[in-house]
């Protein structure tokens, strides 16, 4: 289980984050939202022990992980897959070489079976293995960068929860879906606990079991999608006006429901 | 348009504006003499920690000591050469050519041969490590690594530490050689000295003391070029923008670094050596 409690964060003098708490149980799918610069991805770099709170706890399974020793965070690390903006992934490796890249450095397995491992990881996250696996990340678009970010986090740590900072943000709607899809699969088949932050409403809306808005560093709304619907917080309304409206001009052109 | 003291900080009035704008400037200077101060302590107790990343190490050295053997041995052989041209006119005049080897060896081995070969390694090495850890940095490959349990002090800044505490001296050695074999040539055939006076000349200043300096120098400079490059690139911020400028600071607070450290060898351990020059 993950909880953040009463965390507050400053970089020099702009305050980051104020008075945050909230939880995610295992199994659970929780999306982090709100406005760019809200503070939304620094929560996601606290729970990894990236960052520390000035004030408040951030607990994994119990343990505050600013309080450990670095040698035990990268232990509980280990338990917690990461999909960095933009994947994140090694340059100078190839895609294979990336998705094997945490048993290649933590594992005394031969090559032969690293490889084995990552083709499969890469046909899980939907990708062609003999296409992709001699790539370089500079060769792939954004989407399937993001799966292969996917992959080797799942790879990596065969994690107890998983975290993704802004996973649709920039990609189309096709690779959009196709990330989305690849996360709830992930989050059905393994049951793992999943901490997405985005701004991208609608993909929220459609993943998600639970809601957290963050605004100017502060939670402002925490609940089901049912509560979120009917929020009168008038910055979670402010953060959703926007989309509202644009949803409703979409469905006044008779678009969506009109093949 | 706004008064006068509006520009200059309100009611703080000129010289108030000035002050704190130094006040500000050595607390940043305090704070960035601080960091760079704990991380090399960093990457200094890193070396006798595992895992030791063998392979990256050895590309490393072959990217360093390989990659800038051309420079330094074009370096060593312009520099060696014009110092000889230009003594040996001055030796002439004393009917000293004979020591032109002499002077050669001491200047080249002890202090020019290091301090070049420094300064060279600065420019295009550091340039690339903090360019390279800020570009890993500023697109979160850093972070990612954290995040899979590995420490990037261990994986990305000891490899480079230890290939240059091998690579300088090592290209030191063949910046010196060469630079003395250019000294060698001028003296041949623009000073008229003889090649066994030239030789004997050389041999008669390699001794213990300028050996040890002109090994010494090699080595801090190695932990220079590794300290700074390193952390300027790991606490690059600002996108591309950031990086570009934090490479440029890089080059910048190497090759003066390397001057300052240079001095300071040259009078601490030349005093101590004092009976071995």
């Amino acid at each position: 289980m993950i909880r953040l409690e009463g965390v507050s964060f400053s970089y020099w003098d702009k305050q980051v984050l104020k008075n945050v708490s909230f939880e995610v149980a295992d199994s659970e799918m929780v999306v982090v939202m709100g406005p760019s610069g809200s503070g939304k991805s620094t929560v996601l770099r606290m729970i990894l022990g990236l960052e520390c709170p000035s004030e408040g706890k951030v607990l994994i399974d119990g343990q505050n992980i600013c309080a450990m020793k670095e040698r035990d965070k990268r232990e509980i690390r280990k338990r917690i897959g990461m999909v960095f903006q933009d994947g994140a992934l090694f340059d100078s490796l190839t895609v294979g070489e990336n998705v094997g890249y945490y048993l290649l450095e933590h594992t005394g397995l031969s090559w032969s079976e690293i490889a084995g491992r990552a083709e499969e990881m890469l046909g899980f996250v939907g990708l062609n293995p003999d296409e992709v696996g001699d790539m370089l990340p500079e060769e792939l678009s954004g989407g399937m960068r993001r799966r292969v970010a996917i992959g080797r986090a799942l790879l990596s740590t065969n994690p107890n929860a998983m975290l993704y900072d802004e996973p649709t943000t920039g990609l189309d709607p096709m690779a959009t879906q196709n990330v989305l899809n690849l996360i709830t699969k992930l989050h059905q088949e393994k049951g793992i606990a999943s901490v997405i932050v985005t701004h991208q409403i609608a993909d929220a809306l459609e993943i998600a079991d639970r809601f957290v808005v963050i605004h100017s560093g502060e939670v402002v709304f925490d609940g089901s999608l049912d509560e979120l619907r009917s929020s009168q917080e008038p910055r979670v309304v402010d953060f959703l006006q926007p989309f509202r409206e644009s949803a409703e001009r979409v469905q006044a052109k008779h678009f969506i429901n009109n093949r | 348009m706004a008064p006068a003291a509006t520009y200059y900080g309100g009611n703080q009035g000129k010289e108030g504006c000035i002050l704190s704008a130094i006040n500000n400037l050595l607390k940043h200077w305090a704070y960035e003499s601080q960091g760079l101060f704990f991380f090399s302590l960093r990457m200094l107790g890193s070396l006798v920690k595992r895992p030791f990343y063998f392979t990256e190490t050895m590309e490393q050295m072959y990217l360093i000591g390989v990659g800038s053997l051309f420079l330094v041995v074009l370096t060593g052989a312009f520099s060696g050469q014009g110092f000889a041209l230009a003594f040996s006119q001055e030796l002439a005049a004393f009917g000293a050519k004979d020591y032109l080897g002499r002077i050669m060896s001491m200047a080249i081995v002890r202090e020019l041969g290091p301090t070049l070969t420094g300064l060279m390694v600065a420019a295009r090495v550091a340039s690339g490590i903090t360019a390279e850890i800020g570009a890993m940095k500023s697109s979160n490959q850093i972070d990612a690594m954290v995040s899979f349990g590995i420490d990037p002090i261990r994986k990305i800044a000891r490899p480079r530490l230890i290939s240059l505490m091998i690579m300088v001296p090592v290209l030191t050695i063949v910046c010196d050689a060469v630079a003395i074999l250019g000294g060698w040539i001028i003296g041949l055939f623009i000073a008229n000295v003889t090649s066994t006076m030239y030789w004997s000349s050389v041999v008669y200043k390699l001794n213990f003391g300028n050996m040890f300096m002109g090994i010494l120098k090699p080595v801090c400079f190695s932990f220079v070029i590794a300290f700074i490059s390193c952390y300027l690139g790991f606490t690059s911020k600002g996108g591309t923008k950031g990086v570009g400028r934090a490479t440029t600071n890089s080059v910048m607070m190497t090759s003066i670094t390397i001057l300052i450290v240079n001095f300071l060898i040259t009078k601490i351990v030349g005093n101590m050596l004092k009976g071995y020059l």
